[in-house]
């Protein structure tokens, strides 16, 4: 049986009256999106493993505290880039903060900008060729796949499907980073099972993994044609 | 939570765009082709034991017209049978909720691709009047294509050619109001075409009415003007309106009153080029419909005549042109003639001295 295909967007229900669905509804979002947020502030702002961890917890708690996540309108535009003009918004603020104190308390200060010709500064050059939008969504995906992978896991734990989770990890998941796949007869030799039931158990977790990505998807997004199109761009063709 | 590693996610990614064929009589075969409305793979039909082709839409994250555009084309397609046309087999939803239909495998290559592979003239335009066969044989069945173009051409390992590509095809009795009468919305350009810079991505073969939405105007003529565009890749290499092969210029279609054969761009662009096939060109790719060639048929008979020698209808000879036109036609026999009258003259002179 594939997952339920409705589920309550919590890109909406961050703007919940109640507490505790709001607080719920947070948690789903950083679920999704504290790996993506962390790795663009490594990359985009450069900080190093502890800041951009302490950076993206102090985001997401701003972002529900100043009411980002409520004053987005899914009319205007994808819920991602949304956040993610609001992350670099924060991101910039709490630098600038960081520079007044250090300023102000006579620290040794090592400066995050360059200076401009002008005397302004500004923030230090990108690697070129760096696409920090694409690198944003790649994450993204990656989180909302690993996500719907634990699902998967959890789902098939100690029940009948066990076998085809562990089937599907190590030739999917494992397989796809070894130099030397199992072909479907070893994992077949393996497990005791004919080739038939290794490729139907293979079948069988695409398929739910699938529905898992675009139930975890259908979660992250606020509209159905948002959802319909961040779909495309991850599992399917774009629209013609 | 286990982070996955860049190959495994692509690897994921992949597998999760795979559909479903558990409980059907296919297998998944190969990937043979990605475009704006779906992914066609090769697949076993195990009833039948036949390979097949799956054009695939996933319904539950493509929009509703997409998934209403599969299912009309294959009506479509489903309802012309001709040689030119791949048949459809079967039609249906899969258990994963993504709708497919099922078609004959073609095997060849896009005409796009196989021009190049056509060397002498009299071979490309036969080739160009087998695509006629099918478009014309729609048109009688009441269907417009509105989307022919090289791309959209296969042409197999004995020169058969078949039209492919009905999804935006238009029958004459639905209502031009309707959603699925809108025009087709340009499609990105193909691998191919961004390698050569030229078509990138506009609607380099679609008629000027068609292209500016004017879907109450879009009928059989819309398509002869595609065939016109066709024919003039097919001469040239060019699509109209490009005088130059720079991927920075952008693709036009023909505006204003339909130009004299010789204003025509592919008269520059290919000067060994007949001025009747280019005339024949010029009345095809006119932008007023009323200026076109009423029917496929009608330009595929230009073509035909200028194969075989004859006057074509689009291309008013004065008396010079029709003379070498003659001379070209009857080489043979003029050539006997004059050795004749040759011969003649010298004996006779031969015989004076």
């Amino acid at each position: 049986m594939a997952f339920p295909e409705t589920r309550r967007s919590v890109v909406l229900a961050v703007r919940s009256a109640d507490p505790e669905e709001r607080a719920r509804a947070l948690d789903g979002l950083v679920e999704a999106y504290w790996r993506p947020v962390y790795r663009h502030i490594r990359t985009r702002w450069r900080e190093d493993e502890e800041d951009a961890r302490d950076l993206a917890q102090g985001f997401f708690a701003a972002a529900l505290e100043k009411g980002w996540l409520v004053r987005f309108d899914p009319e205007r535009g994808k819920f991602r880039t949304y956040l993610l003009t609001c992350l670099d918004g924060h991101v910039a603020k709490e630098r600038r903060a960081a520079r007044r104190l250090k300023r102000g308390g006579d620290a040794t200060f090592v400066p995050l900008e360059q200076p401009d010709e002008d005397g302004e500064t500004r923030e230090l050059p990108l690697r070129a060729g760096t696409d920090l939008e694409a690198e944003f969504q790649r994450e993204w995906a990656r989180s909302l796949f690993s996500l719907a992978v634990e699902s998967l896991r959890a789902r098939c734990a100690g029940t009948g499907k066990a076998v085809a989770f562990a089937l599907f990890e190590r030739y999917d998941i494992d397989g796809a980073e070894a130099s030397d796949r199992p072909s479907y007869a070893q994992l077949g030799a393996e497990h005791g099972l004919p080739v038939t039931q290794v490729t139907n158990h293979l079948h069988w977790a695409r398929r739910e993994l699938r529905a898992a990505v675009l139930g975890k998807l259908r979660e992250i997004t606020a509209s159905e044609e948002e959802y319909r199109s961040e779909a495309r761009a991850l599992l399917g063709v774009e629209a013609p | 939570m286990k982070e996955l590693g860049d190959q495994a996610l692509d690897h994921l990614r992949e597998v999760a765009q795979e559909p479903d064929l558990s409980g059907t009589r296919y297998e998944l075969g190969e990937e043979v082709a990605r475009g704006g409305m779906g992914v066609v793979y090769s697949a076993r039909d195990r009833e039948l034991e036949r390979v097949v082709a799956l054009k695939v839409v996933a319904a539950e994250i493509a929009d509703p017209e997409t998934v209403a555009r599969l299912r009309r084309e294959a009506r479509i397609i489903a309802h012309l049978e001709h040689p030119g046309i791949v048949p459809v087999h079967d039609v249906g939803a899969l258990p994963d909720g993504r709708v497919f239909y099922a078609m004959k495998l073609v095997t060849g290559k896009r005409l796009d691709a196989q021009a190049r592979e056509v060397p002498t003239l009299g071979e490309r335009l036969r080739l160009f009047l087998r695509i006629c066969e099918p478009v014309a044989f729609a048109h009688a069945h009441g269907v417009i294509h509105r989307d022919l173009k090289p791309q959209n051409v296969m042409v197999g390992p004995f020169g058969e050619v078949l039209v492919m590509d009905w999804g935006v095809a238009k029958h004459r009795e639905e209502p031009p109001a309707s959603r699925s009468g809108a025009p087709p919305t340009p499609r990105p350009a193909s691998d191919h075409d961004t390698a050569h810079g030229t078509v990138l991505g506009t609607p380099a073969y679609m008629a000027p009415e068609q292209a500016r939405g004017e879907v109450d105007r879009v009928d059989a003529r819309a398509d002869v003007y595609s065939l016109g565009a066709i024919l003039l890749f097919l001469l040239t290499g060019q699509t109209p309106g490009r005088t130059k092969a720079s991927p920075e210029e952008p693709t036009r279609t023909w505006a204003g009153p339909a130009r004299p054969p010789a204003a025509l761009p592919s008269r520059r662009l290919a000067p060994g080029l007949p001025r009747a096939l280019e005339a024949i060109c010029g009345k095809a790719l006119a932008p007023d419909p009323d200026g076109r060639y009423a029917t496929v048929d009608d330009l595929a008979a230009d073509v035909g005549r200028f194969l075989e020698g004859e006057r074509v209808s689009a291309y008013p000879e004065n008396a010079w042109r029709k003379a070498r036109r003659f001379a070209g036609r009857h080489r043979t026999a003029i050539a006997l003639v004059v050795a004749y009258l040759v011969m003649r003259i010298v004996l006779l002179v031969v015989a004076r001295v």
